[in-house]
């Protein structure tokens, strides 16, 4: 056999090889923007909506891991998003108010739900199974809706933020901050880390081809189920952030309409990149936040009334622009820089 | 009491399911026809009450905004079918999910910037303001029994047309193997934009109907459309007969659930505790059914063959 | 009947009122080039499915290596030591070559469950895949994205995927189909170099290659199986002829 091993193997893939200055990039900015924003002059109001950014980059990017690398088209990853926040919640009103305590037990509870529902929804298939997780999250939805002992539709306020070991330090903007970039990084680090692993090329093999895998002797279901875990684990920590950041929880964070737009955050940033959801995330959030005004200076030319009533209506240009980054902008921010260094 | 309380409640459900399964119908031959999914169904639904509300106020009769708000209704969701639907057919659901996503965004916005964010109310028809007695001492609504009639008569129609009709046969068809449609020489494009109008048009009546005994609201589609997604998934995709039984099934144990859920946990559960739980679980009864039905039958009840 | 590595008892399968596949009763030897051929619409592929596994049979046994399969999945199977090529290609695209053939072999060797370390570059997978895109031919092509190589070498590919797996037999179902002249004559001497080490049940359209690779050749008319013998003799078979070869005036 000697003479088959003429050509060496090469020791990796050319997709792989490729080193991508971005991620960096990003982090770089994320970890510098807390010295910027102290010299804007507006430094509370940068940081809560940075934290946010990050917030909600970790959501999407753990909806990345399934549907990018998985080809799971989960419709309800917000329940993952209130599992973590009301665990918060539920926690400090009973007088536990210690991270190290809440967290894990957010982190299980994902876990928990995950592993269930996953198993029931993954028995589905296409259709079914965007509907299936989406009936899963209006079940939690309405759950937490009817817990007139924890606020009930109208949710429930926190009296202080978590204590990390007994100290209060999270209470200060830029210690959140710093812990939502740490567990950010962490994320997405682990998440890089299961992509290329053995049992991430498993999972990407399945999204490209089930049947094949199967042919080669994979039970698909198995690494299905577990990368849906993972990734509810990592929503739910999201959930935790959030409900420190807004210090605050809420039916409204798992609605079916914050599912779709964590699925958004995902496909505008490009799918199947880790990185690329955070960028969506920020891309959306910076969006939400700046259309109004945007959209008063775009539109100078109308009469006052019709301006503010415009800007109030800022979602009716979201919309469009949401249809035609489908039709035209496939592969999303990333697709386009893809695009543009390639002349 | 209870029986009568019973009996009227389950008229209710009857009455809701009836309404959802005329959303469904459109939605599951959308689906099963084009396999295309389509979140916008439930604004089309917002867009018929909305008609009918703004038709009603100029004419000043319910019947005169129903017959404009009908043809009106039709011809947008062929307009829409036209700007975005048709685009979105080749490509995979995850886009289909976010485009049509976009346009609840923008339709539900639309409205507001319309009719502002307040509530319209549209009234109940003069001739069916009334309460009929339909046993002893059993009061109900006239307009409602009119929905149920009407919910009942559209369910027959869709009956013969689909499994009467030449397009009938070629949607039936479709729904279990469009490529065999289009290799027969049909125009399968003119066929989805039937289809299309057509389950737009249904979706606007059922918005219509209701808007006199509902709000008419900005986003007053979104958590219909995702009972409608409940139904379809639950009777089988591109099946009638399964979207027709699975909303009538949805109807009444969501209806039924919540008035009586408290006091049937009464029986196992102490008084406060029951009314607690109850309350808890009576919106997620349906969901927890579909969980149920999925498990055993990841298709539904009747899966369209594919 | 302990002298044959695969054997098929009365298997079926109806769709419908339709009989794809009619008692199909099959005995292979091991170490044989067993060739199943028939008419287009005999059956052939739903056969293959059926006895790797990918559709359910409705009646009927498989045994493969002295045990009952008839009701494992199709990764069971292929861990025991049966593996298939498709058809229609059925690669994954995005993939390399080389990481088309790893993840075959990564797939009986050692827990997939691994969250660290990075897939790509574990020798032991990538030695090993590469020794199989050498035995196919492809070798020099490792790095290139499977979806972008020709039809040919997608074939050939779809070749090493198999052999990857380290089966006792492999199915083949038409691995010649669409390939140029070049490519199938690589394809061919490649069952050549193949034939004994490995059990192979082969479909095939290509009446050449059946009859100077296979050791014993079956033939599937109407879901059934009406002769097997060796090569010479099935093209003396007289029903054989009358269902099949007859028209196909070339043989």
């Amino acid at each position: 056999m000697a003479e088959l091993t003429q050509a060496r193997a090469p020791s990796m893939s050319s997709a792989v090889a490729r080193f991508d200055p971005l991620p960096v990039f990003i982090f770089a900015m994320f970890a510098a923007a807390p010295f910027l924003a102290s010299t804007s002059g507006a430094e509370g109001y940068v940081l809560s909506l940075l934290t946010r950014v990050m917030i909600f980059g970790l959501a999407a990017m753990s909806l990345d891991l399934i549907l990018g690398y998985g080809a799971l088209v989960s419709f309800g990853h917000a329940a993952f998003f209130g599992i973590g926040a009301y665990t918060v919640g539920i926690m400090a009103s009973h007088g536990v108010e210690d991270a190290l305590i809440q967290v894990p037990v957010a982190l299980a509870a994902s876990a928990f739900f995950a592993a269930v529902t996953g198993a029931i929804s993954l028995r589905t298939k296409g259709v079914y199974f965007i509907m299936i997780t989406l009936a899963f999250a209006q079940m939690l939805y309405f759950l937490a809706s009817s817990l007139a002992a924890y606020g009930g539709d109208d949710g429930l306020t926190l009296s202080t933020r978590s204590l990390v070991a007994g100290s209060d330090f999270l209470e200060n903007d830029f210690a959140l901050y710093g812990t939502t970039l740490a567990c950010l990084l962490g994320a997405y680090m682990l998440s890089r880390s299961i992509v290329k692993s053995r049992f991430g090329r498993v999972l990407r093999g399945t999204k490209e081809n089930t049947v094949r895998m199967e042919a080669i002797g994979f039970q698909p279901l198995p690494f299905q189920l577990t990368a849906y875990v993972i990734s509810g684990m990592m929503a739910g920590l999201a959930g935790c952030l959030l409900a420190n950041q807004a210090e605050f929880v809420s039916p409204a964070f798992m609605t079916w309409q914050r599912s779709g737009e964590l699925i958004f955050m995902v496909v505008l940033g490009g799918l199947g990149s880790l990185h690329g959801a955070i960028i969506g995330a920020a891309v959306f959030l910076l969006l939400e936040e700046f259309l109004p005004e945007i959209l008063h200076a775009a539109s100078f030319f109308l009469n006052d009334e019709l301006r503010s009533r415009l800007s109030e209506n800022w979602q009716m240009v979201f919309g469009p622009i949401l249809i035609l980054i489908v039709l035209f902008a496939r592969g999303g921010v990333l697709g386009f820089i893809r695009r543009g260094s390639h002349g | 009491m209870t029986a009568t309380l019973f009996f009227i409640q389950a008229l209710n459900g009857l009455q809701f399911g009836l309404i959802l399964f005329l959303i469904a119908a459109g939605l599951t031959l959308v689906f099963g026809v084009m396999d295309f999914i389509n979140l916008a169904h439930g604004v089309q639904y917002m867009v018929g009450a909305y008609l009918v509300a703004a038709f009603s106020a100029w004419t000043g009769s319910f019947g005169w905004g129903l017959l404009l708000a009908l043809p009106t209704a039709l011809a947008f969701g062929l307009l829409l079918e036209v700007l975005v639907f048709r685009h979105l057919y080749d490509r995979d659901h995850l886009e289909q999910v976010l485009a049509t996503f976009g346009i609840i965004l923008f339709l539900n916005q639309s409205v507001k910037f319309i009719w502002g964010a307040a509530p319209l109310s549209v009234p109940v028809p003069e001739v069916m303001s009334g309460s009929v007695e339909i046993m002893d001492g059993l009061l109900y609504p006239v307009y409602r029994m009119a929905i149920i009639a009407a919910g009942l008569v559209v369910a027959a129609l869709l009956y013969l047309v689909v499994s009467h009709t030449r397009v009938g046969m070629l949607v039936r068809a479709g729904a279990t193997n469009a490529s065999m449609v289009s290799a027969l020489g049909i125009n399968i494009r003119r066929l989805f934009m039937i289809v299309f109008g057509f389950g737009a048009m249904l979706a606007g009546f059922a918005g219509a109907m209701v808007a006199p005994i509902l709000s008419v609201q900005p986003g007053m589609g979104d958590n219909i459309l995702i009972l409608a997604f409940v139904v379809i998934v639950i009777g089988g995709i591109g099946s009638i007969r399964g979207a027709f039984l699975a909303a009538l099934l949805i109807g009444l144990v969501d209806t039924l659930g919540r008035s009586f859920m408290p006091n049937l946990l009464r029986l196992v559960l102490d008084p406060s505790a029951a009314s607690q739980t109850g309350r808890a679980i009576a919106p997620m009864l349906i969901y927890i059914f579909m969980a149920a039905v999925l498990f055993f039958r990841p298709s539904g009840l009747f899966p369209a063959k594919r | 009947m302990a002298d044959s590595l695969l054997e098929l008892r009365s298997l079926r399968k109806t769709y419908g009122a339709l009989f794809v596949t009619d008692n199909v009763d099959l005995s292979v030897r091991p170490g044989e080039l067993h060739a199943v051929i028939g008419p287009n619409g005999a059956g052939k592929t739903t056969l293959i499915h059926q006895i790797s596994g990918l559709v359910r049979s409705d009646s009927g046994q498989v045994l493969f290596d002295g045990e009952d399969i008839t009701h494992l999945p199709m990764h069971e199977r292929v861990r025991r030591g049966l593996a298939r090529s498709f058809q229609i290609t059925s690669i994954l695209p995005a993939f390399s070559a080389l990481e088309n053939v790893a993840l075959a072999v990564q797939a009986r060797s050692g827990s997939s469950f691994r969250f660290f370390g990075n897939a790509a570059r574990e020798e032991a997978l990538n030695d090993a895949a590469m020794e199989c895109l050498n035995v196919v031919g492809i070798g020099s092509r490792a790095r290139v994205p499977a979806g972008l190589l020709s039809h040919g070498e997608k074939r050939q590919l779809e070749l090493a995927i198999g052999l990857a797996t380290q089966p006792k037999l492999l199915l083949l179902d038409e691995p010649l189909a669409g390939t140029g002249h070049e490519e199938s004559l690589r394809v061919v001497e490649t069952l050549q170099s193949l034939k004994g080490r490995i059990t192979i049940v082969l479909i095939e359209h290509d009446m050449d290659a059946v009859f100077s690779l296979a050791d014993r050749v079956s033939v599937l008319v109407y879901g059934r199986v009406i002769a097997t013998d060796k090569p010479e003799r099935i093209r003396a078979n007289e029903e054989v002829r009358a269902a099949y070869l007859g028209e196909e005036e070339s043989l």
